[in-house]
């Protein structure tokens, strides 16, 4: 009797990188997720061929939902073109034979570190968000099995707390990115490290969005058409970022989340920070024939 | 003509909190043993002992953090029905955040030491509901200054604060939703003797100026004879003696309780 009696017939592994097993595992998570939106459901974080921290978490539920006829998307920091981003859309592709996108409009799955894209997203597309912290409470509760039964009883108290400490200390909410949002009225979750003027393109949006903790292998979303609220003071008005006076100096985009660009003299220019964004309204002007999608700002404010 | 008198009647007034014949025990260390206490609106209790009496066992039962194995609690409150210690974790938690102030010995305890000292306060309120900032901003300034903290180390973080300025704080933070019922655990031990009596007379002034009913736990007789009205005297988890706080002192029955005023002398 020899080994080869005893195993199966070698056959092509499944698309993907991730076994069936680990993907089953994966969607029946994303379902669980989607069934009781903004609460933290465990799953086993498979090993991926990256470093914990640099998206890991993302980059499974990205390839547990890919198939070779989805079109990617992949964004760090607003841009296309960094490193991070980079390596993960090319590796996506290759295991997958996904094909591969800048254009939001195109894509039918985004995954993306730290922002959303400024044009709103359809019911037919996916965000996938990286996650490095999922638990809100951490910073105000550091016993996470005290923190899981603050979640279970929607005991948020202190989180209001964090907040007041930032109005005493600094005048005003020094939260930038992970803003505390309640979820559908029940959960507080961290929207992962977008800035604070993303956070009100998650509320009653038309796509759905799963946002993945590979390290601490946690998973949430956010479903289709769910209140997602900002936790705000009832006398404290939520503020976004100031950036809607601000004009984007290489594709004159106005209105949008901006980089800021130190000069030389300590002046500073600013560059729209969702850079596809920026590079199809260069082209436009250039006279391309390029269709610029709706935006979720429209002039510097958010449109409801 | 008959005149029709109405039956005598005599003023009853109910106990506040009743604690009854509660026992817990911790393996095979009995910390309580069928102890049963009664506390009326406004007076003060004391509750004496040495160390390992039961007598921190107890508050910790009346503040709910602990079920004991059999016994009851109840509050003589409009809203606050049955058996509290038959509560779930949800409803035990708002009745301690609205109804049940509490002090403990260490501070590290009762309050989060690099979050400000009126976001302490401001905490109890954020629990029981309150979303304004400047009515939370208010309210913790209001009972900061009642419990006579200086105002202008309002926004400092109790780690930087000497011990009877935490305790202030604990104080502000546990009468800041004017609870029904304050806990004091040992609340003056560990600091020094001037400093003592002002956090005395702060609890004094507030028992006058609040009527709030109060029960404070020390194994410093000289606390609790001039904080408390009645005494209960606890050893190895029974209640040996109870009665008016002078007689105790001036009259005990137990020998315990005699060696213990003794010894104060």
């Amino acid at each position: 009797m020899s080994l080869k009696t005893l195993t199966r017939d070698w056959e092509p592994m499944s698309y993907g990188f991730l076994d069936a097993s680990a993907k089953r595992e994966l969607r029946r998570k994303m379902l669980k997720a989607v069934a009781v939106p903004g609460c933290q459901m465990p799953y086993a974080s498979r090993e991926v061929p990256m470093a914990r921290g640099w998206g890991t978490g993302g980059l499974q539920v990205s390839l547990t939902l890919i198939n070779p006829k989805t079109c990617v998307k992949v964004i760090d920091q607003g841009a296309d073109d960094s490193v991070n981003a980079a390596s993960i859309r090319s590796f996506l592709a290759k295991v997958s034979g996904a094909p591969t996108t800048l254009d939001t409009l195109k894509a039918d799955l985004i995954q993306s570190r730290h922002r959303i894209p400024e044009e709103v997203l359809r019911e037919d597309q996916v965000l996938v968000l990286q996650v490095p912290n999922p638990e809100p409470l951490r910073s105000v509760q550091p016993n996470m099995s005290i923190a899981r039964q603050m979640h279970a009883d929607a005991d948020y108290g202190r989180m209001w707390l964090q907040l007041y400490e930032q109005i005493v200390r600094s005048g005003r909410i020094m939260q930038g990115a992970s803003y505390p949002s309640m979820v559908n009225g029940r959960h507080v979750m961290t929207p992962s490290p977008i800035p604070r003027w993303d956070v009100p393109k998650l509320n009653m949006a038309k796509h759905l969005t799963i946002l993945s903790a590979g390290r601490e292998k946690r998973i949430f979303a956010v479903p289709p058409y769910t209140r997602v609220e900002p936790l705000v003071f009832d006398d404290v008005p939520y503020k976004v970022e100031d950036h809607a006076k601000l004009t984007c100096n290489r594709s004159g985009a106005r209105g949008f989340f901006m980089n800021e660009i130190p000069q030389e003299d300590g002046s500073s220019t600013h560059e729209i920070s969702d850079s596809e964004y920026g590079v199809k309204a260069i082209r436009r002007t250039e006279g391309d024939d390029i269709v610029l999608g709706d935006t979720w700002y429209k002039n510097g404010e958010m449109s409801s | 003509m008959t005149i029709v008198l109405d039956a005598p009647r005599i003023v009853i007034t109910r106990p506040l909190m009743t604690l009854k014949n509660v026992s817990k025990s911790y393996g095979a260390v009995q910390a309580v043993r069928d102890a049963s206490v009664e506390v009326f609106p406004g007076e003060v209790m004391g509750i004496v002992g040495e160390s390992g009496s039961g007598k921190s066992t107890l508050l910790r039962m009346m503040n709910l953090e602990d079920t004991p194995d059999t016994g009851s609690y109840t509050l003589d409150l409009p809203d606050v029905q049955g058996n509290l210690f038959e509560l779930d974790r949800f409803a035990r938690r708002m009745l301690c955040a609205t109804k049940i102030g509490i002090v403990y010995q260490n501070p590290h305890l009762g309050l989060l030491m690099n979050h400000s000292s009126s976001g302490n306060v401001a905490e109890r309120l954020l629990v029981a509901g309150e979303r304004r900032f400047l009515v939370l901003r208010d309210k913790a300034q209001i009972a900061l200054e009642a419990s006579e903290f200086p105002l202008e180390r309002l926004d400092a973080p109790p780690i930087e604060l000497s011990g009877g300025m935490q305790q202030r704080v604990q104080l502000a933070k546990a009468i800041a939703l004017e609870p029904a019922l304050l806990l004091l655990d040992e609340p003056t031990t560990g600091l020094d003797v001037s400093v003592q009596a002002l956090v005395l007379d702060t609890l004094k002034r507030l028992q006058q100026d609040r009527q709030i009913t109060m029960v404070i736990v020390s194994h410093d007789l000289g606390v609790i004879r001039t904080m408390a009205d009645r005494v209960i005297v606890m050893r190895r988890g029974v209640v040996v003696e109870s009665g008016l706080a002078d007689q105790i002192f001036q009259d005990p029955q137990h020998p315990y309780t005699q060696q213990l005023v003794h010894a104060k002398l």
